[in-house]
């Protein structure tokens, strides 16, 4: 796959479009008058593990929703899994992030893996003993099958996202979109689920995934897409993950130190952090 | 037990018992979602804009049903529409609607002379007054709102806790979402005959908020809210006929009264949380609703 970062559109999409499961070609969108991302070509073979990184406000997200047929764009074409985005909807699972959603709503950790199933079933038809095996199966290989029971609300940030994933997981799907699958979680956390996600595309799955960690990107993805308003660069993640790139994509929050790059980039959406406290994200820009 | 079969003798008392119970299942069932939505206000808008469709309907000589059913769920659709395309918060196309629905249903009564006993009930319900054909229009529209729900409870509940997530994986969330508008109008238009246009937010609501206090999975919240709004309608109504009272009001102060003692003796509720401060912190597992409640009910015995 060529390094898009001179050519920005230098992808040959039309050449992959037969094979991708992921297809954009010269698309803009955003909300209102407010454009979020524009002129973005893209092709995502099968069995790809993606990381889109970029700055808040980036489009990352804009990206994600775009591909989940949840943002209809307002110029340029996409296709997912061969077909209109949305069409193929039972074949994708989308996660959005974890800040989203009500967690006092009373359901347990079962009754949201659960959800997973539901599209298959369709209307009418009850879970069956198939789905609450699926439903067992993924949450034995997040660590979370002992808390069945538990309403989710009393869950920590990182158990939240292992459910989040099992869910996905128990969908059965083509194609996962995650936003923000593995940020401000534990690090054994964030390996269990990168190891899962992983196994995945070894499957043939795609796996595209927005994350804020350019280390978690640099050392568990393996291909990266960088953004800002556009496709900045995309390709192998060792590739893309170059100092040099990283300055396009985030701009003036970019330190560079001894040779080593310092991603500072307020106000994120960790879970434990107190409000207005500052992350640093630490990357090796010689990897 | 006298005291219990005597009524049953009586057809107006059965028509009443058939009917109150299906509004209790019904408005329960319905206003679970309508609580875990946080949209409580949207029965109340609904409920004062069936008003004007009752009073157009009795000066055309129709069905009052009929006029309160176009008038309430082309008002629920509307608020759906409104917000949508707009982009007018939701809490704001209520209002507006809300208030001006009823103000011409005002409008429209005060132009009619002398006193109108059917428009009356409505405004405060009156079950035991219900005729054998109201009964089969109630009974026919309760049931279809309780099998539609039957059929779509776990999209409505995908849609309902994570929207993004269940339109992503084909769930038609913008059409569940005018569904479930109409299914509260039908609700509350059933219920009218029962409890009236003031008081139908509260057998909405207060079987759900009770139910969220004693349980947390969501199935079973639904149906410990249904066994909330039958008995508490059930009882209701026996103590309006024996003390020979308003029965809507009666059935609200016995889902009110019910709603108290869980806020009291629930697993989470006051003296729970006196016994072990641990559970305390698991008041953050809860949503605002039991938890006001709860501060409410400090409030009131303080």
């Amino acid at each position: 796959m060529a390094l898009g970062h001179d050519h920005p559109d230098g992808v040959d999409a039309t050449h992959a479009h037969a094979h991708a499961d992921v297809w954009l070609s010269d698309v803009s969108a955003g909300y209102g008058e407010r454009v979020a991302l524009e002129h973005v070509t893209l092709a995502v073979e099968p069995g790809s593990l993606l990381a889109v990184v970029g700055p808040n406000g980036a489009g990352k997200s804009t990206m994600l929703k775009l591909m989940a047929g949840l943002l209809a764009p307002w110029t340029g074409r996409i296709e997912i899994l061969g077909q209109p985005a949305g069409r193929e909807a039972r074949r994708v699972a989308y996660v959005p992030q974890a800040e989203l959603v009500d967690w006092a709503f009373p359901v347990t950790v079962e009754d949201v893996v659960m959800m997973g199933r539901f599209p298959r079933l369709g209307p009418i038809r009850r879970p069956g003993a198939d789905d609450r095996r699926a439903v067992q199966s993924a949450l034995t290989q997040v660590g979370m099958s002992r808390h069945l029971r538990t309403q989710v609300g009393r869950l920590s940030g990182g158990q939240r996202r292992r459910v989040f994933l099992a869910r996905a997981i128990a969908a059965e799907p083509d194609l996962f979109l995650l936003d923000e699958p593995v940020t401000g979680i534990d690090p054994t956390t964030q390996e269990l689920l990168m190891d899962l996600l992983e196994a995945q595309a070894k499957r043939g799955k795609t796996v595209v995934a927005t994350t804020h960690d350019l280390a978690c990107a640099a050392a568990r993805f393996h291909q990266v897409l960088a953004v800002n308003r556009t496709v900045v660069a995309y390709g192998p993640s060792n590739l893309v993950l170059d100092a040099d790139v990283l300055a396009r994509a985030y701009g003036g929050h970019l330190l560079v130190i001894d040779g080593r790059t310092v991603v500072l980039d307020d106000a994120h959406h960790h879970d434990e952090a107190a409000p207005g406290e500052r992350h640093f994200h630490e990357h090796d820009g010689k990897r | 037990m006298e005291l219990l079969l005597d009524p049953l003798g009586f057809s107006f008392f059965l028509r009443a018992l058939v009917a109150s119970t299906l509004v209790g299942a019904a408005c329960a069932v319905v206003g679970t979602y309508v609580v875990l939505r946080g949209v409580a206000f949207i029965g109340d808008a609904i409920a004062h804009a069936g008003f004007p469709g009752i009073v157009v309907a009795y000066l055309l000589g129709w069905p009052l049903y009929v006029g309160a059913t176009i008038a309430a769920v082309g008002t629920a659709l509307a608020i759906g529409v409104v917000t949508r395309k707009t982009g007018i918060r939701q809490d704001t196309a209520i209002g507006v609607l809300f208030a001006g629905t009823f103000a011409l249903g005002v409008f429209l009564f005060s132009g009619i002379s002398g006193y109108v006993a059917d428009l009356f009930s409505f405004l405060f319900g009156n079950v035991l007054a219900i005729g054998p054909g109201d009964l089969v229009a109630l009974v026919g529209l309760g049931l279809a709102v309780i099998v539609v729900v039957a059929l779509l409870w776990k999209e409505l509940l995908y849609a309902t806790f994570d929207p993004l997530g269940a339109a992503a994986s084909g769930i038609k969330v913008e059409r569940l979402e005018l569904l479930f508008l109409t299914l509260v109008a039908i609700t509350i238009v059933v219920s009218l005959q029962a409890v009236g246009i003031i008081l139908v937010v509260a057998m909405l609501i207060t079987p759900a908020a009770t139910a969220q206090l004693l349980t947390v999975r969501f199935t079973r919240l639904m149906l410990v809210a249904a066994a909330v709004g039958i008995s508490s309608a059930v009882v209701g109504l026996y103590i309006s006929y024996w003390l020979d009272v308003a029965s809507g009001a009666t059935i609200v102060l016995v889902q009110t009264a019910l709603f108290v003692l869980a806020v009291v003796f629930g697993p989470h509720g006051l003296i729970a949380q006196r016994r072990s401060p641990a559970s305390r912190l698991a008041d953050d597992d809860f949503d605002d609703v039991g938890v006001e409640g709860a501060h409410g009910a400090v409030g009131a015995t303080a």
